[in-house]
Protein backbone atom coordinates (compact mmCIF):
# COMPACT_ATOMS: atom_id res chain seq x y z
CA UNK A 1 0.00 0.00 0.00
CA UNK A 2 1.44 2.94 -0.98
CA UNK A 3 0.96 6.92 0.21
CA UNK A 4 0.38 9.23 -2.23
CA UNK A 5 1.52 11.97 -0.55
CA UNK A 6 4.80 10.45 1.01
CA UNK A 7 5.54 9.14 -2.73
CA UNK A 8 5.19 12.90 -3.73
CA UNK A 9 7.06 14.29 -1.32
CA UNK A 10 10.20 11.72 -2.15
CA UNK A 11 9.62 12.43 -5.73
CA UNK A 12 9.83 16.11 -4.98
CA UNK A 13 13.54 15.37 -2.60
CA UNK A 14 14.48 12.85 -5.12
CA UNK A 15 14.04 13.24 -9.17
CA UNK A 16 12.01 16.44 -8.98
CA UNK A 17 15.01 18.35 -6.77
CA UNK A 18 17.55 16.83 -9.33
CA UNK A 19 15.87 18.15 -12.53
CA UNK A 20 15.68 21.76 -11.16
CA UNK A 21 19.09 21.43 -9.66
CA UNK A 22 20.51 20.47 -13.30
CA UNK A 23 18.40 22.90 -14.98
CA UNK A 24 18.57 25.82 -12.37
CA UNK A 25 22.65 25.13 -12.12
CA UNK A 26 23.24 24.78 -16.12
CA UNK A 27 21.19 27.71 -16.56
CA UNK A 28 22.92 30.37 -14.52
CA UNK A 29 26.15 29.31 -16.00
CA UNK A 30 25.13 29.47 -19.25
CA UNK A 31 23.73 32.77 -18.75
CA UNK A 32 26.41 34.08 -17.06
CA UNK A 33 29.23 32.44 -19.30
CA UNK A 34 27.64 34.26 -22.24
CA UNK A 35 27.44 37.86 -20.76
CA UNK A 36 31.11 37.33 -19.94
CA UNK A 37 32.19 36.26 -23.69
CA UNK A 38 30.19 38.83 -25.35
CA UNK A 39 32.03 40.90 -22.99
CA UNK A 40 32.15 45.28 -23.57
CA UNK A 41 34.74 46.92 -26.01
CA UNK A 42 38.07 47.53 -24.51
CA UNK A 43 38.03 51.08 -23.61
CA UNK A 44 41.44 52.64 -24.74
CA UNK A 45 41.20 56.30 -23.15
CA UNK A 46 43.88 56.14 -19.70
CA UNK A 47 40.97 55.87 -16.90
CA UNK A 48 40.58 59.04 -14.72
CA UNK A 49 39.54 57.28 -11.29
CA UNK A 50 39.40 53.82 -10.21
CA UNK A 51 37.25 51.43 -12.26
CA UNK A 52 37.69 48.08 -10.23
CA UNK A 53 37.25 50.23 -6.97
CA UNK A 54 34.43 51.88 -7.56
CA UNK A 55 32.77 48.84 -9.51
CA UNK A 56 33.04 47.31 -6.25
CA UNK A 57 31.23 50.04 -3.97
CA UNK A 58 28.48 50.23 -6.46
CA UNK A 59 27.16 46.57 -6.32
CA UNK A 60 26.35 47.24 -2.62
CA UNK A 61 25.81 51.25 -2.83
CA UNK A 62 22.77 50.41 -4.96
CA UNK A 63 21.09 48.22 -2.44
CA UNK A 64 20.87 51.66 -0.29
CA UNK A 65 17.45 53.42 -1.02
CA UNK A 66 18.31 56.40 -3.00
CA UNK A 67 16.76 60.08 -1.96
CA UNK A 68 13.57 61.19 -3.16
CA UNK A 69 12.02 57.59 -4.71
CA UNK A 70 10.08 57.27 -1.69
CA UNK A 71 7.83 60.24 -3.08
CA UNK A 72 7.39 59.00 -6.42
CA UNK A 73 6.69 55.99 -6.17
CA UNK A 74 5.95 54.67 -2.67
CA UNK A 75 4.66 51.03 -2.65
CA UNK A 76 7.12 50.11 -5.16
CA UNK A 77 9.84 51.91 -3.02
CA UNK A 78 8.67 50.43 0.53
CA UNK A 79 7.46 47.50 -1.02
CA UNK A 80 10.49 46.15 -2.58
CA UNK A 81 12.62 46.52 0.54
CA UNK A 82 10.32 44.27 2.25
CA UNK A 83 10.05 41.79 -0.16
CA UNK A 84 13.17 41.12 -0.90
CA UNK A 85 14.49 41.61 2.89
CA UNK A 86 11.65 39.34 3.78
CA UNK A 87 12.18 36.60 1.51
CA UNK A 88 15.66 36.43 2.28
CA UNK A 89 14.99 36.21 5.86
CA UNK A 90 12.92 33.28 5.52
CA UNK A 91 15.32 31.68 2.55
CA UNK A 92 18.34 31.74 4.69
CA UNK A 93 17.70 31.62 8.06
CA UNK A 94 15.23 28.97 8.80
CA UNK A 95 16.59 26.07 9.93
CA UNK A 96 15.38 23.43 7.20
CA UNK A 97 16.62 25.61 4.73
CA UNK A 98 20.48 26.02 6.13
CA UNK A 99 20.53 21.75 6.37
CA UNK A 100 20.13 21.95 2.77
CA UNK A 101 23.04 24.36 2.45
CA UNK A 102 24.90 22.03 5.28
CA UNK A 103 23.96 19.16 3.42
CA UNK A 104 25.28 20.42 -0.03
CA UNK A 105 27.81 22.60 0.95
CA UNK A 106 29.07 21.76 4.84
CA UNK A 107 28.42 25.09 5.74
CA UNK A 108 25.91 26.06 8.36
CA UNK A 109 25.02 29.50 9.85
CA UNK A 110 22.51 30.27 12.73
CA UNK A 111 19.02 29.99 11.85
CA UNK A 112 16.14 32.22 13.07
CA UNK A 113 13.23 31.45 15.40
CA UNK A 114 9.91 30.69 13.66
CA UNK A 115 8.33 33.67 14.92
CA UNK A 116 10.86 35.91 12.62
CA UNK A 117 10.56 33.56 10.16
CA UNK A 118 6.75 34.06 9.79
CA UNK A 119 6.30 37.24 10.20
CA UNK A 120 9.19 38.03 7.27
CA UNK A 121 7.32 35.40 5.26
CA UNK A 122 3.97 37.18 6.61
CA UNK A 123 5.26 40.94 5.07
CA UNK A 124 6.88 39.70 2.67
CA UNK A 125 3.64 38.47 0.99
CA UNK A 126 2.01 41.50 1.51
CA UNK A 127 4.54 43.52 -0.12
CA UNK A 128 3.96 40.99 -2.97
CA UNK A 129 0.44 42.09 -2.93
CA UNK A 130 0.91 45.71 -2.87
CA UNK A 131 3.28 45.60 -5.49
CA UNK A 132 0.86 43.50 -7.48
CA UNK A 133 -1.74 46.05 -6.90
CA UNK A 134 0.32 49.34 -7.73
CA UNK A 135 1.43 46.59 -11.58
CA UNK A 136 -2.00 46.72 -12.03
CA UNK A 137 -3.78 49.72 -11.53
CA UNK A 138 -0.75 52.22 -12.81
CA UNK A 139 -1.21 52.34 -16.19
CA UNK A 140 2.71 52.98 -17.45
CA UNK A 141 3.72 50.16 -15.21
CA UNK A 142 0.72 47.89 -16.47
CA UNK A 143 1.48 48.49 -20.16
CA UNK A 144 5.03 47.51 -19.26
CA UNK A 145 4.46 44.55 -17.75
CA UNK A 146 4.77 41.08 -19.76
CA UNK A 147 4.15 37.25 -19.00
CA UNK A 148 7.43 37.26 -17.63
CA UNK A 149 6.63 39.93 -15.23
CA UNK A 150 3.55 37.90 -14.07
CA UNK A 151 4.94 34.33 -13.89
CA UNK A 152 7.60 35.69 -11.82
CA UNK A 153 5.46 37.17 -9.09
CA UNK A 154 3.46 34.10 -8.85
CA UNK A 155 6.72 31.79 -8.70
CA UNK A 156 7.95 34.22 -5.62
CA UNK A 157 4.34 34.11 -3.65
CA UNK A 158 3.82 30.06 -4.24
CA UNK A 159 6.51 29.34 -2.32
CA UNK A 160 5.89 31.61 0.54
CA UNK A 161 2.86 30.72 1.05
CA UNK A 162 2.88 27.20 0.81
CA UNK A 163 5.97 26.78 3.06
CA UNK A 164 3.54 28.90 5.65
CA UNK A 165 0.75 26.48 5.07
CA UNK A 166 3.12 23.74 5.76
CA UNK A 167 4.55 24.67 8.62
CA UNK A 168 1.60 25.90 10.15
CA UNK A 169 -0.60 22.58 9.48
CA UNK A 170 -3.12 25.49 8.51
CA UNK A 171 -4.95 23.20 5.84
CA UNK A 172 -4.28 20.03 4.32
CA UNK A 173 -2.50 16.98 4.68
CA UNK A 174 1.09 17.75 6.16
CA UNK A 175 3.30 15.36 3.89
CA UNK A 176 1.29 16.87 0.57
CA UNK A 177 1.67 20.55 1.89
CA UNK A 178 5.50 20.03 2.22
CA UNK A 179 6.02 18.33 -0.60
CA UNK A 180 3.66 20.55 -2.48
CA UNK A 181 6.24 23.61 -1.18
CA UNK A 182 9.25 21.64 -2.56
CA UNK A 183 7.90 21.78 -5.69
CA UNK A 184 6.82 25.31 -6.21
CA UNK A 185 10.40 26.18 -5.30
CA UNK A 186 11.65 23.73 -7.74
CA UNK A 187 9.60 25.27 -10.37
CA UNK A 188 11.22 28.61 -9.05
CA UNK A 189 14.88 27.03 -9.81
CA UNK A 190 14.03 25.85 -13.18
CA UNK A 191 12.17 28.99 -14.16
CA UNK A 192 15.19 31.11 -12.06
CA UNK A 193 17.86 31.56 -15.19
CA UNK A 194 15.53 32.04 -18.08
CA UNK A 195 13.48 34.92 -16.69
CA UNK A 196 14.12 38.38 -15.02
CA UNK A 197 14.91 35.77 -11.79
CA UNK A 198 18.10 35.92 -13.35
CA UNK A 199 18.70 39.23 -11.74
CA UNK A 200 19.72 37.68 -8.11
CA UNK A 201 22.74 36.87 -9.86
CA UNK A 202 23.10 39.30 -12.76
CA UNK A 203 22.56 42.19 -10.56
CA UNK A 204 26.15 41.96 -9.25
CA UNK A 205 27.65 42.23 -13.15
CA UNK A 206 25.43 44.76 -13.85
CA UNK A 207 26.13 46.90 -11.18
CA UNK A 208 29.86 46.53 -11.12
CA UNK A 209 29.94 47.56 -14.65
CA UNK A 210 27.83 50.73 -14.15
CA UNK A 211 29.70 51.31 -11.23
CA UNK A 212 33.31 50.86 -13.17
CA UNK A 213 32.01 53.06 -16.33
CA UNK A 214 31.74 55.94 -14.11
CA UNK A 215 34.65 54.81 -11.98
CA UNK A 216 37.17 54.98 -15.00
CA UNK A 217 35.44 58.79 -15.93
CA UNK A 218 36.48 59.99 -12.41
CA UNK A 219 32.89 60.37 -12.03
CA UNK A 220 30.25 59.07 -8.68
CA UNK A 221 27.79 56.38 -9.35
CA UNK B 1 -7.66 -21.52 25.23
CA UNK B 2 -10.35 -23.77 25.16
CA UNK B 3 -12.59 -23.04 27.94
CA UNK B 4 -13.28 -18.95 27.77
CA UNK B 5 -14.20 -17.15 31.03
CA UNK B 6 -15.94 -14.10 30.24
CA UNK B 7 -13.94 -10.72 31.15
CA UNK B 8 -15.59 -10.57 34.69
CA UNK B 9 -14.06 -13.67 35.69
CA UNK B 10 -10.37 -13.39 34.36
CA UNK B 11 -10.40 -9.91 35.79
CA UNK B 12 -11.55 -11.66 39.57
CA UNK B 13 -8.63 -14.69 38.70
CA UNK B 14 -5.97 -11.55 37.93
CA UNK B 15 -6.73 -9.76 41.48
CA UNK B 16 -7.45 -7.25 38.95
CA UNK B 17 -10.55 -4.75 41.17
CA UNK B 18 -13.43 -3.20 39.28
CA UNK B 19 -12.39 0.13 39.88
CA UNK B 20 -8.97 -0.86 38.37
CA UNK B 21 -11.19 -1.90 35.26
CA UNK B 22 -13.14 0.90 35.13
CA UNK B 23 -9.96 3.11 35.38
CA UNK B 24 -8.68 1.18 32.95
CA UNK B 25 -12.06 1.66 30.63
CA UNK B 26 -11.66 5.28 30.82
CA UNK B 27 -7.95 5.34 29.30
CA UNK B 28 -8.98 3.48 26.71
CA UNK B 29 -12.16 5.70 26.21
CA UNK B 30 -9.52 8.91 25.99
CA UNK B 31 -6.93 6.74 23.97
CA UNK B 32 -9.73 6.07 21.97
CA UNK B 33 -10.66 9.86 21.57
CA UNK B 34 -14.53 9.12 22.63
CA UNK B 35 -16.28 11.39 24.61
CA UNK B 36 -16.05 10.73 28.82
CA UNK B 37 -19.66 9.65 28.99
CA UNK B 38 -18.52 6.86 26.24
CA UNK B 39 -16.94 5.12 29.69
CA UNK B 40 -19.49 3.30 30.58
CA UNK B 41 -20.73 1.97 27.65
CA UNK B 42 -17.53 0.75 26.74
CA UNK B 43 -17.20 -1.10 29.97
CA UNK B 44 -20.06 -2.67 29.89
CA UNK B 45 -19.52 -3.62 26.07
CA UNK B 46 -16.57 -5.17 27.39
CA UNK B 47 -18.18 -6.85 29.87
CA UNK B 48 -20.79 -8.27 28.19
CA UNK B 49 -18.83 -8.68 24.97
CA UNK B 50 -18.95 -12.16 23.51
CA UNK B 51 -15.30 -13.30 23.37
CA UNK B 52 -14.58 -13.30 19.68
CA UNK B 53 -11.97 -16.02 18.22
CA UNK B 54 -8.81 -14.26 17.08
CA UNK B 55 -6.75 -15.96 14.29
CA UNK B 56 -3.32 -14.30 14.22
CA UNK B 57 -0.98 -15.12 11.57
CA UNK B 58 2.70 -13.80 11.11
CA UNK B 59 3.90 -14.10 7.81
CA UNK B 60 7.21 -12.26 6.57
CA UNK B 61 7.59 -10.65 10.19
CA UNK B 62 10.40 -10.06 12.73
CA UNK B 63 8.42 -11.02 15.50
CA UNK B 64 9.18 -7.39 16.48
CA UNK B 65 4.83 -6.89 16.28
CA UNK B 66 4.24 -9.86 18.50
CA UNK B 67 7.20 -9.42 20.98
CA UNK B 68 5.78 -5.91 21.56
CA UNK B 69 2.27 -6.72 22.69
CA UNK B 70 3.24 -9.64 25.00
CA UNK B 71 6.27 -7.48 26.47
CA UNK B 72 3.46 -5.34 27.63
CA UNK B 73 5.06 -6.09 31.04
CA UNK B 74 2.31 -8.51 31.88
CA UNK B 75 0.12 -8.59 34.11
CA UNK B 76 -1.51 -5.79 32.79
CA UNK B 77 -5.35 -4.93 32.16
CA UNK B 78 -4.19 -4.03 28.65
CA UNK B 79 -2.77 -7.25 28.64
CA UNK B 80 -6.05 -8.61 29.67
CA UNK B 81 -8.40 -7.40 27.59
CA UNK B 82 -6.28 -9.15 24.98
CA UNK B 83 -6.50 -12.56 27.00
CA UNK B 84 -10.69 -11.32 26.80
CA UNK B 85 -10.54 -12.48 23.32
CA UNK B 86 -10.01 -16.06 22.00
CA UNK B 87 -6.55 -16.62 20.80
CA UNK B 88 -7.03 -19.63 18.94
CA UNK B 89 -4.07 -19.37 16.30
CA UNK B 90 -0.52 -17.75 17.02
CA UNK B 91 2.69 -19.77 16.31
CA UNK B 92 4.57 -18.08 18.21
CA UNK B 93 2.73 -18.01 21.35
CA UNK B 94 0.83 -21.36 20.76
CA UNK B 95 2.06 -24.96 22.44
CA UNK B 96 1.41 -26.68 19.53
CA UNK B 97 3.28 -26.64 16.38
CA UNK B 98 3.39 -28.11 12.85
CA UNK B 99 0.27 -29.70 11.70
CA UNK B 100 -1.39 -29.61 15.01
CA UNK B 101 -1.19 -25.69 15.04
CA UNK B 102 -2.51 -25.56 11.27
CA UNK B 103 -5.37 -28.42 12.94
CA UNK B 104 -6.57 -25.68 15.88
CA UNK B 105 -6.39 -22.72 12.54
CA UNK B 106 -8.90 -25.10 10.90
CA UNK B 107 -11.00 -25.86 13.66
CA UNK B 108 -11.58 -22.12 15.20
CA UNK B 109 -11.69 -21.32 11.25
CA UNK B 110 -14.72 -23.96 11.04
CA UNK B 111 -16.34 -23.10 14.07
CA UNK B 112 -16.64 -19.53 13.86
CA UNK B 113 -16.59 -19.26 9.96
CA UNK B 114 -18.11 -15.71 9.60
CA UNK B 115 -17.37 -14.23 12.91
CA UNK B 116 -13.54 -14.53 13.55
CA UNK B 117 -11.14 -11.63 13.95
CA UNK B 118 -7.76 -12.08 11.37
CA UNK B 119 -5.11 -10.56 12.92
CA UNK B 120 -1.97 -10.35 10.62
CA UNK B 121 1.72 -8.94 11.10
CA UNK B 122 4.08 -9.37 8.70
CA UNK B 123 3.68 -8.59 4.95
CA UNK B 124 3.36 -11.43 2.08
CA UNK B 125 5.85 -12.22 -0.64
CA UNK B 126 4.25 -12.57 -4.33
CA UNK B 127 7.35 -13.15 -6.43
CA UNK B 128 7.55 -16.36 -5.81
CA UNK B 129 4.79 -17.09 -2.77
CA UNK B 130 7.30 -19.96 -1.82
CA UNK B 131 9.90 -17.41 0.12
CA UNK B 132 7.27 -18.15 3.10
CA UNK B 133 5.60 -20.76 4.12
CA UNK B 134 4.24 -22.07 7.46
CA UNK B 135 3.40 -26.14 7.18
CA UNK B 136 4.12 -26.07 3.76
CA UNK B 137 1.19 -23.24 3.25
CA UNK B 138 2.54 -20.02 1.46
CA UNK B 139 1.64 -16.66 2.92
CA UNK B 140 0.03 -15.93 0.41
CA UNK B 141 -2.91 -18.98 0.22
CA UNK B 142 -2.95 -18.75 4.03
CA UNK B 143 -4.08 -15.48 4.08
CA UNK B 144 -6.19 -15.74 1.48
CA UNK B 145 -8.24 -18.83 3.09
CA UNK B 146 -8.24 -17.43 6.79
CA UNK B 147 -9.33 -13.62 5.48
CA UNK B 148 -12.19 -15.79 3.49
CA UNK B 149 -14.42 -16.71 6.76
CA UNK B 150 -13.17 -13.38 8.89
CA UNK B 151 -15.60 -10.56 9.74
CA UNK B 152 -12.65 -8.24 10.06
CA UNK B 153 -9.23 -8.61 9.50
CA UNK B 154 -6.23 -6.32 11.83
CA UNK B 155 -3.04 -5.48 9.62
CA UNK B 156 -0.89 -5.30 12.88
CA UNK B 157 2.72 -3.39 12.21
CA UNK B 158 3.91 -1.23 9.42
CA UNK B 159 5.03 -4.64 7.51
CA UNK B 160 1.02 -6.16 7.04
CA UNK B 161 -0.45 -3.13 6.98
CA UNK B 162 1.89 -1.30 4.27
CA UNK B 163 4.86 -3.97 3.44
CA UNK B 164 7.22 -2.22 6.03
CA UNK B 165 10.73 -3.35 5.97
CA UNK B 166 10.43 -6.26 3.41
CA UNK B 167 8.36 -4.00 0.88
CA UNK B 168 11.79 -1.87 1.26
CA UNK B 169 13.52 -0.60 -2.07
CA UNK B 170 14.82 -3.23 -4.29
CA UNK B 171 11.93 -5.61 -1.87
CA UNK B 172 13.35 -8.74 -3.18
CA UNK B 173 10.44 -10.70 -2.22
CA UNK B 174 8.05 -8.82 -4.25
CA UNK B 175 6.29 -8.23 -0.39
CA UNK B 176 3.14 -6.69 -0.56
CA UNK B 177 0.41 -5.71 2.59
CA UNK B 178 -2.52 -7.67 3.41
CA UNK B 179 -4.50 -4.54 1.77
CA UNK B 180 -2.79 -4.94 -1.48
CA UNK B 181 -4.43 -9.00 -1.54
CA UNK B 182 -7.48 -8.62 0.11
CA UNK B 183 -10.33 -6.16 -0.93
CA UNK B 184 -13.36 -7.53 0.23
CA UNK B 185 -12.76 -7.94 3.89
CA UNK B 186 -12.66 -4.42 6.49
CA UNK B 187 -9.30 -4.04 7.10
CA UNK B 188 -8.21 -1.81 9.98
CA UNK B 189 -4.24 -1.13 9.65
CA UNK B 190 -2.43 -0.68 12.88
CA UNK B 191 0.72 0.19 11.51
CA UNK B 192 4.29 1.07 13.53
CA UNK B 193 7.39 -0.87 14.11
CA UNK B 194 5.96 -2.31 15.91
CA UNK B 195 3.23 -0.61 17.09
CA UNK B 196 2.49 0.70 20.72
CA UNK B 197 0.70 -2.44 22.21
CA UNK B 198 -1.85 -0.22 23.91
CA UNK B 199 -2.62 0.95 20.40
CA UNK B 200 -3.29 -2.70 19.37
CA UNK B 201 -5.04 -3.30 22.56
CA UNK B 202 -6.94 -0.10 22.25
CA UNK B 203 -7.91 -1.23 18.42
CA UNK B 204 -9.18 -4.64 19.52
CA UNK B 205 -11.05 -2.92 22.20
CA UNK B 206 -12.42 -0.38 19.96
CA UNK B 207 -13.78 -3.24 17.36
CA UNK B 208 -15.37 -5.22 20.34
CA UNK B 209 -17.08 -2.31 21.68
CA UNK B 210 -18.32 0.00 18.73
CA UNK B 211 -17.01 -1.99 15.89
CA UNK B 212 -14.68 -0.65 13.29
CA UNK B 213 -13.54 2.62 14.13
CA UNK B 214 -13.33 5.59 11.53
CA UNK B 215 -10.49 5.04 9.57
CA UNK B 216 -7.97 7.53 7.76
CA UNK B 217 -7.19 7.47 4.22
CA UNK B 218 -4.54 4.87 4.50
CA UNK B 219 -6.74 2.66 6.56
CA UNK B 220 -5.63 3.82 10.23
CA UNK B 221 -7.93 4.25 12.83
CA UNK B 222 -8.33 8.17 12.92
CA UNK B 223 -7.91 8.32 16.95
CA UNK B 224 -4.48 6.92 16.86
CA UNK B 225 -3.02 8.26 13.80
CA UNK B 226 -5.06 11.44 13.29
CA UNK B 227 -2.51 14.08 14.34
CA UNK B 228 1.43 13.92 13.63
CA UNK B 229 4.17 13.76 16.15
CA UNK B 230 5.58 16.81 15.59
CA UNK B 231 2.01 18.35 16.54
CA UNK B 232 2.21 16.42 19.86
CA UNK B 233 6.03 16.44 20.26
CA UNK B 234 7.26 17.58 24.03
CA UNK B 235 10.34 19.33 21.72
CA UNK B 236 7.99 21.61 19.18
CA UNK B 237 8.94 24.42 21.57
CA UNK B 238 12.66 24.48 20.84
CA UNK B 239 11.52 23.64 17.13
CA UNK B 240 9.38 27.24 17.33
CA UNK B 241 12.28 29.04 18.56
CA UNK B 242 15.03 27.42 16.06
CA UNK B 243 16.69 25.35 18.93
CA UNK B 244 18.24 21.94 17.15
CA UNK B 245 20.52 19.41 18.23
CA UNK B 246 23.20 19.43 15.53
CA UNK B 247 24.30 15.87 16.59
CA UNK B 248 24.03 13.16 19.70
CA UNK B 249 26.30 14.56 21.68
CA UNK B 250 26.38 18.38 21.37
CA UNK B 251 24.76 20.73 23.82
CA UNK B 252 21.52 20.42 22.20
CA UNK B 253 21.03 17.07 22.26
CA UNK B 254 21.72 17.64 26.08
CA UNK B 255 19.55 20.44 26.61
CA UNK B 256 17.01 18.18 24.80
CA UNK B 257 16.57 20.75 21.41
CA UNK B 258 14.24 19.77 18.74
CA UNK B 259 16.31 16.82 16.65
CA UNK B 260 15.16 18.02 12.95
CA UNK B 261 18.46 18.33 12.08
CA UNK B 262 19.22 15.13 13.85
CA UNK B 263 16.56 13.92 10.16
CA UNK B 264 13.52 13.80 12.61
CA UNK B 265 10.26 12.46 10.36
CA UNK B 266 7.91 13.57 13.05
CA UNK B 267 6.53 16.21 10.79
CA UNK B 268 4.93 14.01 8.15
CA UNK B 269 4.53 10.96 10.86
CA UNK B 270 1.26 9.90 12.02
CA UNK B 271 1.06 8.63 15.31
CA UNK B 272 0.25 9.12 19.42
CA UNK B 273 3.79 7.63 20.09
CA UNK B 274 4.17 11.33 21.95
CA UNK B 275 1.53 11.33 23.95
CA UNK B 276 0.57 7.80 24.75
CA UNK B 277 4.47 7.01 24.90
CA UNK B 278 5.81 3.41 25.37
CA UNK B 279 6.14 1.45 27.84
CA UNK B 280 2.80 2.12 30.36
CA UNK B 281 3.72 5.48 29.55
CA UNK B 282 7.70 5.94 30.35
CA UNK B 283 8.98 7.39 27.50
CA UNK B 284 9.44 7.73 23.13
CA UNK B 285 12.48 7.57 20.58
CA UNK B 286 12.19 11.61 20.79
CA UNK B 287 12.16 11.59 24.31
CA UNK B 288 15.15 9.06 24.20
CA UNK B 289 17.05 11.76 21.83
CA UNK B 290 16.20 9.70 18.78
CA UNK B 291 14.76 11.34 16.09
CA UNK B 292 11.64 9.68 14.81
CA UNK B 293 11.82 7.08 11.69
CA UNK B 294 8.58 7.46 10.63
CA UNK B 295 7.53 4.07 11.20
CA UNK B 296 4.12 4.24 11.01
CA UNK B 297 4.28 5.60 7.22
CA UNK B 298 3.74 2.96 4.39
CA UNK B 299 7.73 2.84 2.96
CA UNK B 300 9.47 4.85 5.64
CA UNK B 301 12.73 2.51 4.78
CA UNK B 302 12.60 4.62 2.00
CA UNK B 303 12.48 7.93 3.06
CA UNK B 304 16.01 9.31 1.84
CA UNK B 305 18.08 8.15 5.05
CA UNK B 306 16.69 8.64 8.81
CA UNK B 307 19.44 11.10 9.64
CA UNK B 308 18.45 13.34 6.36
CA UNK B 309 16.44 16.22 7.72
CA UNK B 310 13.25 16.19 6.09
CA UNK B 311 13.87 19.19 3.84
CA UNK B 312 17.20 18.05 2.74
CA UNK B 313 17.62 16.54 -1.17
CA UNK B 314 17.20 12.55 -0.84
CA UNK B 315 19.25 12.02 -4.05
CA UNK B 316 23.05 11.79 -4.91
CA UNK B 317 22.22 15.15 -6.61
CA UNK B 318 26.30 16.34 -6.00
CA UNK B 319 27.66 15.07 -9.24
CA UNK B 320 24.57 15.73 -11.27
CA UNK B 321 24.85 19.61 -9.77
CA UNK B 322 28.54 19.54 -11.46
CA UNK B 323 27.40 17.53 -14.73
CA UNK B 324 25.44 20.72 -14.88
CA UNK B 325 27.98 23.22 -13.70
CA UNK B 326 30.26 21.75 -17.11
CA UNK B 327 27.59 21.59 -19.10
CA UNK B 328 26.57 24.98 -18.46
CA UNK B 329 29.98 26.25 -18.94
CA UNK B 330 30.12 24.29 -22.50
CA UNK B 331 27.12 25.75 -23.54
CA UNK B 332 27.69 28.76 -22.36
CA UNK B 333 31.08 29.15 -24.21
CA UNK B 334 29.41 28.11 -27.52
CA UNK B 335 26.23 30.17 -27.00
CA UNK B 336 29.04 33.24 -26.39
CA UNK B 337 31.32 32.78 -29.13
CA UNK B 338 28.01 32.47 -31.45
CA UNK B 339 26.84 35.97 -30.69
CA UNK B 340 30.09 37.03 -30.89
CA UNK B 341 30.59 35.64 -34.42
CA UNK B 342 27.50 37.29 -35.42
CA UNK B 343 28.84 41.05 -33.69
CA UNK B 344 31.66 40.51 -35.82
CA UNK B 345 29.63 39.47 -38.58
CA UNK B 346 27.75 42.58 -38.16
CA UNK B 347 30.26 45.29 -38.12
CA UNK B 348 32.00 44.05 -41.39
CA UNK B 349 28.61 44.18 -42.81
CA UNK B 350 28.02 47.76 -41.69
CA UNK B 351 28.06 49.98 -44.26
CA UNK B 352 28.27 53.54 -43.72
CA UNK B 353 25.32 56.11 -44.62
CA UNK B 354 24.87 59.56 -44.53
CA UNK B 355 22.08 61.91 -44.56
CA UNK B 356 22.41 62.08 -48.31
CA UNK B 357 22.39 58.98 -49.31
CA UNK B 358 19.66 58.11 -46.96
CA UNK B 359 17.43 61.24 -49.35
CA UNK B 360 18.19 59.40 -52.65
CA UNK B 361 17.36 56.18 -51.48
CA UNK B 362 13.63 57.60 -50.12
S1 LIG C 1 6.33 -3.91 11.53
FE1 LIG C 1 8.41 -3.80 12.32
S2 LIG C 1 8.27 -4.84 14.30
FE2 LIG C 1 6.46 -5.47 13.15
S3 LIG C 1 7.05 -7.35 12.09
FE3 LIG C 1 7.45 -5.66 10.68
S4 LIG C 1 9.62 -5.18 10.99
FE4 LIG C 1 8.94 -6.38 12.79
S1 LIG D 1 11.88 16.50 17.65
FE1 LIG D 1 10.82 15.98 15.73
S2 LIG D 1 8.65 15.85 16.23
FE2 LIG D 1 9.68 16.89 17.94
S3 LIG D 1 9.47 19.09 17.42
FE3 LIG D 1 11.42 18.42 16.59
S4 LIG D 1 10.94 17.84 14.45
FE4 LIG D 1 9.00 17.94 15.57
Amino acid sequence: MNNPNFDLLMWARGPGFNIALIIMTAGIILRVVEIIILGRKKDIAPAKGSPVAQGMKTIFSRSLPRKGLVHYAPITYIGGYIFHIGFFIAFFFFAPHIAIFTDMLGISWPNASRVIIESAVALSVLALIALMYTRRTDPVRRALSSFDDYLVWVLSLLPMVTGYVAVNKLFGDPTFMIALHILCVEALMIAFPFTKLMHAVTFVMARYYNGSIQGRKGAKS
Amino acid sequence: MVDKPMLPELLKANGISRRGFLKYCASLTSLMALSPAMMPRIAHALENAPRPSVIWLSFQECTGCTEAITRSHAPTLEDLIFNAVSLDYHHTLQAASGHAAEAAREAAMKEHWGKYVLVVDGSIPVDNPGYSCIAGISNLDMLKETAEGAAAIVAVGTCAAYGGIPHADPNPTGAVSVGDIIKDKPIINVPGCPPIPVVMTGVLAHFLTFGIPELDELGRPKAFFGETIHDRCYRRPFYDKGLFAEGFDDEGAREGWCLYKLGCKGPTTRSVCATTKWNGGTSFPIQAGHPCLGCTEPDFWDNGGFYKPLSVPAGDYRKLGLAAVAAGAVAGVAGGALARSGKARAAAAHEKVDAHDLEKKS
